[in-house]
């Protein structure tokens, strides 16, 4: 898993479907594993497979057309609602994807894509249309995704965002940071808080 | 200052605040269980840090577990693994667990009041998202994923950004026959699933104040399914009554103490919400949703939107999860067969919800073709079913009185809706699959769940209360 994002460049794979629960990112009949590898072939395993057999892919799914791929994964508006599990983020990634993109991201969705370097980026409605239209008009269609700037931009009509990230949260991602080395850094200051509200 | 409940619990859990960035908060109890934690603990032992605070934290067994014979080891081996890594977790860190067996086992969100752990003023997090219930005794609850339990785990402190407040108010009299959980259905159809994102919610008004406790959790339990970071409610005296007496609760001295501090926490009379809402009690019918997110609730008697009532943009969601409920637009959604009724979940399982269903059923039978399920929240809800007497009118009815687990709220254990049939579900979640691969849910309260059980299709239980 790569531990730090800067700048990406690629194709992606849009999957327009809205309100997209954490159930269908993963179903949670393959939530029994103990270790956080290895969840990237059940993504969206239901939608993506007929009657659960993976001899039977469903035609229309995005993640079953070959000219979709990328390691950019563009979502409709409230993507990641529902249950917490972080394996919906684990799965995401372990697919290959470092950005998923949505005018709309469910809060516990959000931390944890950002607690795995997975970058959730947030575009206006329009904005996301317009990434919609560029990829069915050219499924090789590039985009660019540059955090240190905060913006995001469709290649072939040079049209570009920019987007929110908490700049804590934005440190972290550039360097590789995880919030528990920052925590586990400031263990005093944790006693001391104890001990005044004991 | 003037400042919300919200805010008065909030600032007194911040340790520190990074500039520009989240606070640091300091969590006060930890709920865990088998599905979510084992990535956690292998976080720290490849670290090898031990459980900061291993008093603070409790562990059960609820979503994988058997509902059936939980004497006998689990037969499935995944689930069986992930329960012993568990035990085998906690043990190594001194962590209390009310495992399979165990008097206190049962669904994390209906343990923890019951024992007294839940308590106002508190920081409560879970790797879960209806951690949210525990809100309803007025304390900051959500659910985190599994990362955030390690930073839990490690420090007893998570980064958390201050999400924004909203406050939904409920006044009046509720109708004859509608409930708590009409009151949360009737709220989402109205702000959507996505309608409190970004937000805490404080559930306030006169129609609030008159739940249960356990009609309360019912509300706040479901606060996540508008998106809301965690859903909340003043503690009052039905909260402080509920409560003395209970195994972890404070006693003599310390209870004395602690109530006055509970007491204060109300949200001030000036205090300023970004977002407010008003809603009336008496508008509110027995609900059900007809679609494949929370948000798509009607009254039991009403209608499926018909197409030309939905939104252009929504029209494709709208229409694929028709195409997945097997409903028309437009079509009444009374006297539709159902062929599963489950009543249970951290929403509704417990002793009030089954003694609201043995009310109803008693000296009635199930219909011939439904499979009726009553799945209580944990080991205690059961016992009291059993000194009652609930489980005697259960079994005259034909209902399945089973054990303690998530059960069928979630298609993960044994307990799944087979694919293309119908379930009338007490539960919290319709999405497509959440019951099992292609199973088909309606959300309903215990009432009307209870009348589908005996008529075998949704009705409206008004028509019974007349
Ligand atoms: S009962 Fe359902 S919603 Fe509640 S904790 Fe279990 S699986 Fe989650």
């Amino acid at each position: 898993m790569s531990k730090s994002i800067n700048r990406i460049t690629s194709t992606a794979v849009p999957v327009n479907i809205e309100n997209v629960d954490t159930d269908q990112i993963i179903p949670a009949r393959f939530l029994k594993a103990t270790s956080r590898d290895g969840f990237g072939k059940n993504l969206f395993r239901d939608w993506r497979y007929e009657n659960d057999d993976e001899a039977k892919p469903k035609a229309g799914f995005p993640l079953n057309d070959a000219r979709f791929k990328g390691n950019i994964l563009v979502a409709a508006k409230n993507f990641g609602c529902g249950s917490s599990r972080e394996h919906a983020a684990w799965a995401i990634k372990d697919a290959g994807f470092d950005v998923v993109v949505s005018s709309f991201f469910a809060d516990i969705f959000k931390n944890n894509a950002l607690n795995n370097f997975l970058l959730p980026v947030t575009v206006s409605d329009a904005f996301l249309q317009e990434i919609f239209v560029a990829i069915e008009n050219d499924p090789n269609s590039e985009f660019q995704v540059d955090l240190p700037s905060q913006t995001i931009s469709i290649a072939a009509t040079g049209a570009s965002e920019q987007f929110d990230i908490n700049p804590y949260k934005k440190t972290c991602l550039l360097n590789g940071y995880d919030d528990i080395d920052f925590l586990l850094s400031i263990t005093e200051d944790i006693k001391k808080f104890e001990a005044q509200n004991a | 200052m003037a400042k919300t409940l919200f805010e008065k619990i909030w600032d007194r859990h911040v340790v520190k605040t990074i500039e520009g960035g989240p606070a640091v908060l300091y969590i006060d109890k930890h709920l865990i269980h088998e599905v979510t934690s084992p990535q956690a603990f292998a976080g720290l032992n490849k670290r090898g840090i031990k459980v900061f605070r291993p008093q603070q934290v409790v562990a059960t067994a609820d979503h994988n577990v058997p509902t059936l014979n939980q004497h006998l080891p689990i037969k499935e081996e995944l689930s069986r693994l992930q329960v012993e890594a568990l035990k085998k977790n906690c043990a190594e860190h001194g962590i209390e667990l009310y495992g399979l067996g165990h008097p206190f086992q049962g669904i994390v969100h209906v343990i923890g009041p019951e024992l007294g752990f839940t308590q106002p003023g508190m920081t409560i997090v879970c790797g879960d998202s209806h951690t949210s219930t525990h809100g309803a005794f007025g304390s900051i609850a959500f659910g985190i994923g599994t990362s955030e339990v390690e930073m839990v785990m490690a420090t007893q402190c998570l980064l958390q950004s201050k999400p924004k407040l909203m406050r939904i108010n409920i006044d009046g009299e509720l109708k004859a026959g509608v409930v708590s959980k009409d009151i949360v259905l009737y709220i989402l159809a109205q702000i959507s699933a996505s309608g409190a994102t970004g937000y805490a919610v404080e559930f306030a008004g006169s129609a609030i104040r008159a739940l249960s406790m356990e009609g309360r959790m019912t509300i706040c339990n479901m606060s996540i399914e508008m998106g809301a970071r965690c859903g909340m409610i003043a503690p009052d005296q039905t909260t402080f009554d509920y409560m003395e007496g209970r195994k972890f609760a404070p006693q003599g001295e310390e209870w004395n103490k602690k109530l006055a501090y509970w007491k204060t926490l109300v949200s001030d009379e000036a205090a300023v919400f970004d977002k407010e809402y008003h809603f009336k009690a008496a508008d509110i019918e027995p609900m059900i949703t007809y679609g494949t997110n929370p948000g798509m609730g009607i009254g039991v008697s009403g209608h499926v939107p018909a197409l030309n009532e939905i939104d252009e943009k929504e029209k494709p969601s709208f229409e694929k999860s028709l195409e997945y409920m097997g409903l028309q637009p437009g079509a009444a959604i009374k006297g539709k067969k159902v062929d599963y009724v489950f009543i249970g979940s951290c929403t509704n399982s417990r002793i009030e919800d089954l003694r609201m269903v043995a009310s109803f059923v008693k000296g009635k039978q199930k219909a011939g073709h439904v499979e009726v399920w009553v799945v209580p929240g944990s080991k205690q809800v059961e016992k009291q079913a059993i000194e009652e007497g609930i489980d005697k009118i259960f079994e005259a009815a034909g209902f399945q009185l089973r054990q303690p687990g998530c059960s069928a709220c979630l298609g993960m254990n044994e307990d799944k809706i087979p694919a293309g049939k119908y379930c009338i579900s007490t539960s919290n979640r319709n999405f497509e699959g959440r019951q099992g691969p292609n199973a088909r849910t309606f959300l309903a309260s215990p009432l009307t769940a209870a009348l589908a059980a005996i008529t075998g299709e949704v009705g409206d239980v008004r028509e019974h209360y007349n």
